[in-house]
């Protein structure tokens, strides 16, 4: 506790100093812009901003590419209250009754509702990191290689299967990813594999050729000319249209508690993001509600929960990334590449290491949600305006900085051919409906898996029993196989009522 | 309910597992106590290609209703193409023709996959972006190319 309050009071005075602070503005501003765009993802900004960050210091690096992920979410709130657009996966539950509000002309005040909901949720979220991270880290510094890997093992089957889509599509693609992290000289032996006799491929598949391939240029190649011109006739905001009256906050104020709460437990658990965290706020208010037929007609509740979810699940997704240093998502999986380009690694023991760097990201993320408190409530007319940015200004200049990013990384030319490749190979993934996220997490915790399996099994003389006989490793190994029953069940039952 | 996307997306799962497969035994695999380079890769090609045989027998369960990440089905290989071509410009002109050659030719190509392009719209777009890039790129952050020829 006493030790949470020191850290993040050495936190401030690192986030507060000039470069810090700026670069903390870069990342908040430019993540609500690319939130507010449709057609341009978190994933995709952060990998552009990720090759700008090479030459800058640890904490500058991390403050900023954090700052662009929980930015954007200010920024989607925007694009799917106001215009139906589901531009970015938590918020897509927002359309269905932040459209309707917009419809019958409250559509500030749901953004106002959201602003409130985005400030109690990231606050809560921001808590729960200060003083719950340090306790996992105290318990996961004791882990050895069996309860690493067995935890990497749940959080990539996590990753893969609560995620959209097929289960067993999205096993496909950690394992593909962490074919691809294969590439390079193996660490254990020093023997050049899966190099095919390229000498530019010895260091490996680059991350970021990797993250602007499938969410850069995939994404192009499979949005061109398929998103949608808007029109935006007359829809002017002002900061006087976003206040809610009395009984709106009522209506709200519950659902943003419950919201919350689900956010910061959603944080917890590897591999339910942000956007699993909304849909469960959501029907957890459908169901508490006494007038559930109304949902979807403009509900506050059905904006104000998930928001609340969204935002502090956001923040809290930090816990595992930062204190065990297994991501939970592949949002959470560049940013933890992004250290390790850094040559820092999150882990149980960053805290005490590189106090700098975790302490003063939380801290930023108290000023960066402020800032985007004051960027969102004065400036709302100038988003508003920037939803009008056709898609085909967008993309070439957003393939221009793919191809210099990807070039400025290492000065190679042959990396902005390998994230051609990978980008045609994604875009064929995407036509086969294949989730491209998680081969981003298999990508990054392959390598540390491989090694964690291999000096588990050196310690246990090649006896896999090891993996029941140690208590916590066994309790994720259960975890994992508790996973892959309920999906089993769940594909069961789809099944049976198609049948019935 | 055999859907033909998930036929051949179980499929290609199949063919990239049995390739790593392949490769991984060029290496030596050694035993569970004293892996050898090979070990991981076979695991994981196995394991790939074990789940691309599942998809293609299971067919994959309900049908994926997420707008977000639906393609159309309609081709439209116009933009894709100047997308690719841009791509490949960038490449070929970065090196030797300088940054601004190369950032102009790939934005203007770029642009002009759009259905609604035109060609001053795009020549406007291409030289905004050459002229932001070559401050940014050349005068800020100091990228290792050349300007000019």
């Amino acid at each position: 506790m006493e030790e949470s309050l020191a850290g993040l009071w050495h936190g401030l005075q690192i986030a507060t100093q000039p470069a810090n602070l700026l670069w903390c503005f870069v990342g908040v501003m430019v993540g609500n812009f690319v939130g507010v765009l449709p057609g341009l993802g978190v994933l995709s900004a952060v990998s552009i901003l990720l090759p700008l960050t090479f030459g800058m210091k640890p904490v500058a690096a991390i403050l900023m590419l954090a700052g662009i992920f929980y930015g954007a979410q200010y920024g989607g709130a925007i694009c799917s209250i106001l215009l139906n657009l589901p531009c970015h996966p938590p918020h897509a539950v927002t359309c269905l009754d932040g459209y309707p509000m917009t419809r019958q002309g409250r559509g500030g005040v749901a953004l106002g509702i959201t602003i409130i909901a985005a400030c109690i949720g990231a606050a809560f979220g921001i808590i729960e990191m200060t003083f719950f991270a340090p306790i996992v880290a105290r318990v996961a510094v004791d882990f050895g290689p069996s309860e690493i890997c067995a935890l990497m093992l749940l959080g990539l089957l996590a990753g893969a299967t609560l995620a959209r889509g097929s289960a067993l599509k999205g096993i496909a693609m950690t394992l593909f990813g962490q074919i691809l992290g294969l590439a390079g000289v193996d660490q254990n032996v020093g023997v050049p594999r899966f190099t095919f006799g390229i000498i530019d491929l010895y260091d490996g598949v680059e991350l970021v050729a990797l993250a602007l391939g499938v969410f850069g240029i995939a994404e192009f190649l499979k949005s061109v000319n398929n998103v949608v011109s808007l029109q935006l006739k007359g829809m002017r905001l002002t900061v006087a249209d976003m206040r809610p009256n009395r009984a709106e906050l009522k209506e709200a104020a519950w659902p943003m508690v419950r919201g919350t709460l689900i956010g910061t437990l959603c944080a917890l658990v590897p591999g339910t993001g942000p956007t699993i965290a909304s849909f469960i706020a959501y029907a957890t208010e459908k169901k508490l509600s006494k007038t559930p037929e109304k949902f979807g007609t403009g509900m506050i509740a059905g904006v104000a929960s998930p928001e609340a979810s969204t935002h502090s699940s956001v923040q809290g997704d930090f816990i595992p990334t930062m204190s065990i240093g297994i991501p939970g998502d592949s949002a959470m999986a560049l940013l933890l590449g992004a250290l390790l380009i850094q040559g820092i690694q999150p882990g149980p023991l960053l805290i005490h290491d590189h106090p700098d760097i975790f302490w003063g990201l939380i801290a930023s993320f108290w000023i960066g949600n402020l800032m985007l408190v004051i960027l969102n409530v004065p400036l709302i007319g100038l988003w508003v305006r920037l939803l009008a940015i056709p898609y085909r200004f967008l993309f070439p200049s957003a393939l221009f900085f793919v191809c210099i990013g990807v070039y400025s990384a290492r000065n190679s030319m042959f990396d902005v051919g390998e994230t051609l490749v990978l980008g045609l190979f994604g875009f064929l993934l995407l036509r086969l409906r294949f989730h491209v996220a998680p081969i981003l997490l298999g990508f990054v915790l392959g390598p540390r898996m491989e090694e964690n399996f291999r000096n588990a099994m050196v310690l246990s003389h090649g006896d896999l029993a090891i993996f029941v006989q140690r208590p916590i490793t066994l309790a994720f190994v259960l975890l994992s196989l508790l996973l892959i029953l309920g999906q089993l069940f769940a594909a069961w039952r789809v099944r049976q009522r198609r049948h019935a | 309910m055999l859907r033909r996307s998930d036929t051949w997306a179980g499929l290609l799962c199949l063919a990239i597992g049995l390739l790593t497969l392949w490769e991984a035994n060029r290496y030596s695999i050694g035993t569970l106590g004293h892996m050898g380079p090979g070990f991981y890769p076979a695991v994981l090609g196995t394991l790939l290609a074990i789940v691309g045989a599942l998809i293609v027998l299971t067919g994959g369960p309900a049908v994926d209703v997420d707008p977000l990440h639906a393609v159309p089905e309609g081709a439209e290989w116009r933009g894709r193409l100047c997308i690719i071509g841009g791509i490949v410009l960038f490449i070929l002109l970065a090196e030797n023709l300088g940054l601004i050659a190369a950032t102009f030719a790939c934005v203007f190509v770029a642009a002009m996959g759009d259905r609604k392009a035109t060609i001053p719209a795009s020549l406007a777009l291409a030289c905004a972006i050459t002229v932001f890039g070559a401050l940014l790129f050349r005068g800020l952050l100091g990228v290792n190319l050349p300007l000019w020829p």
